[in-house]
């Protein structure tokens, strides 16, 4: 491990988010499966647009502080990244739902 | 094509996709808007973290350059984009029968996952009195 200057910041929002799944029940580790296929639908495109806007040189990554780990040109950080945003982001949908009553969506009674 | 316009395109493309292709409507819900501003807020953190440290380091000719703390408008973009996947996604799978609910006789989802016994007893209690 080089630096965890990238990685800290995706540890930082794992450990944020964590407390809503025991604490409002979010209830996201608890459905994998459908998380899994969120993940199927959601990763291909965005590591995609990355790799190829990377490879174009539209952007690049300070190696240094990374873990110096690399996978078609991306730091094993911003592969983890297109993980960790979706659970943030579902977690926070879930959280919200349950907090304040308001329909998502996915209810077989749909009240918008 | 630049940063700036994959970005306005996967923009659009969420919109297509959450209004005409999943037909998710979450943009039309205040439950979804509520929630991406809290994911903006701790964006604005997380990206400014790395972006002021220069772990992403941009191709001046492929940005705008307007620029939010250290971070460039189209990762706000990109941002955007990722978060409405995610979520679009995961209700579309709910509504799909994957791993949804519980819900409860009303059609709303039951909070807490399980019913507790102390809500059963209290149902079927007669009021006091």
């Amino acid at each position: 491990m080089r630096s965890w200057v990238y990685a800290g910041m995706l540890l930082f929002v794992l450990l944020a988010t964590l407390p809503l799944e025991i604490v409002l029940r979010t209830r996201v580790y608890s459905r994998l499966r459908r998380f899994g296929l969120v993940l199927v639908c959601v990763a291909p495109p965005f590591v995609l647009w990355d790799v190829l806007a990377t490879r174009a040189g539209q952007w690049s990554f300070d190696l240094s502080q990374t873990s110096g780990v690399t996978v078609a040109g991306l730091p094993l950080e911003e592969l983890a990244f297109f993980v960790v945003v979706p659970i943030a982001s579902v977690m926070t949908l879930e959280a919200v739902r349950n907090v304040r009553g308001w329909t998502v969506g996915d209810e077989p009674v749909d009240r918008p | 094509m630049t940063h700036t316009t994959v970005s306005l395109v996967a923009v659009l493309a969420t919109v297509v996709l959450d209004l005409w292709v999943l037909r998710t409507r979450l943009l039309a819900r205040r439950v979804y808007w509520v929630s991406y501003a809290i994911v903006l807020f701790f964006q604005l953190l997380t990206n400014e973290w790395l972006t002021s440290r220069g772990v992403f380091r941009y191709d001046p000719d492929a940005i705008l350059g307007w620029r939010i703390g250290h971070a460039p408008v189209e990762d706000f973009l990109f941002g955007f984009a990722l978060v409405t996947w995610s979520m679009c996604f995961w209700v579309w799978w709910g509504r799909r029968g994957v791993q949804a609910g519980p819900f409860d006789g009303t059609g709303m989802l039951r909070r807490g996952g399980a019913r507790r016994s102390a809500d059963d007893a209290a149902a079927t209690r007669p009021p006091a009195g």
